[in-house]
């Protein structure tokens, strides 16, 4: 019945989610944007300076996540799912866990530096947008849990790599807006 | 035994109609959810025109309007008869019942999330009628929500219920883009077999094509809305000027999401417009591929027309200039797609059935809508009308044509695919003129309020010697009272909905001898729709082709 199909029905349905994400976090950032080119100090005076060196650490921790996932795919395009396949995923997997908690260290610090939701409308920005991310991290960490078990349907597997090089993909967009620029 | 059995019937019975993964079972619970909406809104409109026309009565049927209750009333009518009663019932409620039906297949592509959405949208609900009982009554901001009016709660003084009503919206777009990406992958992938892309009826690419806008437009409103909710509840400043933030970013990112809203909602009853005139002319639609792509011309325009919302807002001239243009520029082809459904009329047979009469109002009234506009799209005479009752008037030619025209149509067409019976014609035209009439004496009257300079939203005129106008009051209860008989009339609707789903004659497969899939399967479709699945070898609009022996030729006929 589902004859004419170009591209299988879970890819499809995770690309139009996507485009609705990539137009979600596009807003964040022109709103980000606008703010900042209209303030006069930026950063704001008195607020903490973000962590540019560690946090660019852990951003390669989550491209490595993001690149083994998409070799275990190739191979699992050839072999199937085999042994190999499920250590890289499980690997993909443990980095985007440890890039998340190392990001909540983080945060747990700028806090104490006095960094906040409410201390400026940088760290609003800052907050809102990273924080955004984050919560996206961990729903497609939970969903790769999810999905471990149905991952022979090739569909599923597309699907959840392309959710996860999303995640992985605007990380770096975020990274050289919020805290190089 | 049987005990157990009885049992396991009923269970039967809940699961079909409150938990089914059945679209047309989906579509139905949209379609009754969204109408109870709409009369929620209509019961809204009763009360605040009311007030309007005559102050400080006592409303029959609601009581004595305060101030706090006639912003929420407003505000929420509008919110309502866009979010919860337009797009369910023309976008979920007809999608999810004719996709599957038109393009030929068994049911959506993701059934369980098609569940989802509609549970989706009844939390959504039932979180917007939590907010007129909490303390402080439900959210008066206008549907607009501007901050920092919407952001504060000292300014609005609805502690509570602004951020649910802010909350209940969120949640009805959840419900919508799960819908939409169902839609989309649906019309992508299950289509019947032979069917190519030009031979999909017009309704459905509406349908889809609303969808995409939907998912492209919504994501700066989501974004607009989390913040919004942040300034609410924790005293963020993404909105406040006087911390850093910017409150015109509210309307940048509300209008880029509001002006496409616009041809979401219009999109679906062209396409059933199109259906009925098609049907009813027994011709051909005139220049199928010109409509379609007229149509993405408009849809991808309509993403940069937004800020001829803001035009008083204090937004840059130079700028005001750009969306001026680009507002003109969009009107060509929605004018395109008119002439286009005019030649198709033109020498057709044409027969006044009910649906044909309420597909030929839509196109009439639609274009009194779009021409207003333009008066309001020129940035030097939006200044003048800008906020007056000129701009009500010309979204309620434009909004009512789509909402309740549009949904007259469809109900009227597909009625007897739905429910297996035909509606009371006499009863059908009776109401079709009960509506008409007197919906143009509420808003003819209501464009010359604005000339004189009739301010919108305001509770009570004799607030405000200046606006108070005691010459005006005529138009204002001529206004009200075609309200109140425009809602009167409804009754026969339902009447005749009621009495048609239990006497009404009993409908064939194909009652209006069209050409579309869904007339294929018996009338009601069972579970998995059709007996045997079928193919298709023409487009959907081969009427009074010469040589055949039938003045159509369905779809699915090899020859
Ligand atoms: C009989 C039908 C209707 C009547 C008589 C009516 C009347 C009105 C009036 C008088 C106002 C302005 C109140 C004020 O500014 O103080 C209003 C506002 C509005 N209406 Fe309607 N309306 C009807 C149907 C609809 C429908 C079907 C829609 C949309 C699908 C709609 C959408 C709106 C919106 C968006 C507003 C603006 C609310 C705001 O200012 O925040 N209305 N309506
Ligand atoms: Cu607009």
């Amino acid at each position: 019945m589902k004859n004419n199909s170009v591209i299988s029905s879970p890819v499809l349905g995770v690309i139009a989610f996507i485009f609705v994400e990539t137009m979600l976090f596009t807003s964040f950032i022109s709103a980000f944007w606008i703010v900042r080119s209209g303030a006069i100090n930026w950063p704001p005076m008195g607020q903490p300076r973000l962590p540019l060196l560690t946090t660019g650490f852990n951003s390669l921790i989550l491209l490595a996540s993001g690149f083994l996932l998409y070799t275990g795919y190739r191979l699992f395009s050839k072999r199937g799912f085999e042994e190999r396949v499920r250590k890289i995923y499980f690997t993909s997997l443990i980095l985007g866990i440890i890039f998340f908690l190392f990001q909540g260290y983080e945060w747990a610090r700028l806090i104490r530096f006095g960094l906040t939701m409410t201390s400026s409308i940088y760290g609003s920005f800052f907050y809102l947008i990273i924080g955004f991310h984050a919560v996206h991290v961990l729903a497609a960490l939970f969903i790769m849990a999810f999905f471990y078990k149905k991952l022979e349907k090739k569909g599923v597997f597309s699907a959840v790599l392309a959710l996860w090089l999303f995640v992985v993909g605007v990380w770096p967009i975020l990274y050289g807006l919020v805290y190089l620029k | 035994m049987s005990e157990s059995h009885s049992a396991h019937y009923n269970e039967g019975l809940i699961k079909k109609y409150l938990f089914s993964t059945d679209h047309k079972i989906i579509g139905m619970q949209y379609l009754f959810t969204g109408i109870f909406m709409g009369l929620t809104g209509a019961f809204m409109v009763y009360v605040f025109r009311m007030q309007l026309a005559f102050p400080g009565i006592h409303v029959p049927g609601f009581g004595l309007v305060s101030q706090a209750a006639y912003n929420a009333l407003v505000t929420n009518h509008g919110a309502i008869m866009i979010f919860w009663f337009a797009m369910p019932v023309l976008i979920a409620a007809f999608g999810n019942f004719l996709i599957p039906l038109m393009i030929g297949c068994d049911d959506m592509v993701f059934p369980r999330i098609n569940r989802l959405s509609y549970q989706i949208f009844f939390l959504s609900v039932i979180v917007l009628f939590a907010s007129f009982l909490v303390p402080g009554g439900g959210f008066g901001g206008a549907w607009t929500a501007y901050p920092p009016l919407s952001a504060k709660a000292e300014y609005n003084l609805t502690p509570m219920g602004a951020p649910l009503w802010l909350i209940a919206v969120a949640l009805e777009f959840v419900a919508f883009l799960l819908g939409g990406i169902n839609f989309i992958t649906t019309l992508m992938n299950a289509r019947a077999k032979g069917m190519k892309m030009y031979d999909v009826p017009m309704v459905i690419w509406m349908i889809v094509i609303a969808s995409l806008l939907f998912m492209a437009s919504v994501g700066p409103l989501i974004a607009g809305a989390i913040m919004l909710l942040f300034d609410q509840f924790i005293g963020t400043s993404f909105y406040d000027a006087a911390k850093g933030g910017d409150p015109m970013l509210w309307q940048h990112l509300f209008w880029f999401f509001g002006h496409p809203e616009v041809y979401v909602v219009l999109l679906p009853p062209l396409g059933m417009a199109v259906e009925v005139i098609t049907t009813f002319s027994r011709k051909k639609l005139f220049g199928y591929k010109t409509f379609l792509h007229s149509v993405y011309i408009t849809g991808i325009l309509s993403f940069v027309v937004w800020a001829h919302h803001q035009f008083v807002a204090g937004i840059d001239p130079r700028m005001a200039n750009l969306f001026a243009i680009t507002t003109l520029i969009i009107s060509v082809p929605i004018a395109e797609i008119c002439f286009l459904v005019m030649a198709t009329l033109y020498g057709g047979s044409i027969s006044f059935t009910t649906p044909m009469l309420f597909a030929l109002g839509f196109i009439i009234e639609f274009i009194i809508g779009g021409v207003t506009g333009i008066f309001l799209g020129a940035s030097g005479t939006d200044i003048f009308f800008h906020d007056t009752y000129f701009v009500v008037a010309h979204f309620h030619y434009t909004f009512v044509p789509i909402a309740v025209i549009g949904f007259f149509i469809g109900i009227y067409y597909w009625f007897p695919k739905m429910f297996g019976r035909m509606m009371d014609e006499r009863l059908g035209k009776i109401h079709f003129w009960g509506t008409i009439i007197p919906f143009n004496l509420i808003f003819i009257p209501l464009f010359f309020l604005g000339m004189y300079g009739e301010h919108r939203r305001i509770y009570n005129y004799q607030h405000f010697p200046e606006l108070n106008t005691p010459g005006l009051y005529f138009l204002r209860e001529l206004a009200t009272v075609s309200t109140v008989v425009m809602l009167a009339f409804q009754t026969v609707f339902f009447y005749n909905f009621v009495r048609s789903l239990w006497k009404g004659k009993k409908a064939e497969r194909n009652p209006w001898k069209a050409n579309t899939l869904e007339w294929v399967a018996p009338s009601p479709p069972p579970h998995g729709n059709f007996e045997k699945m079928p193919e298709v070898y023409r487009g959907p609009y081969e009427y009074g082709v010469p040589g055949r022996s039938t003045d159509f030729w369905p779809q699915n006929e090899p020859n």
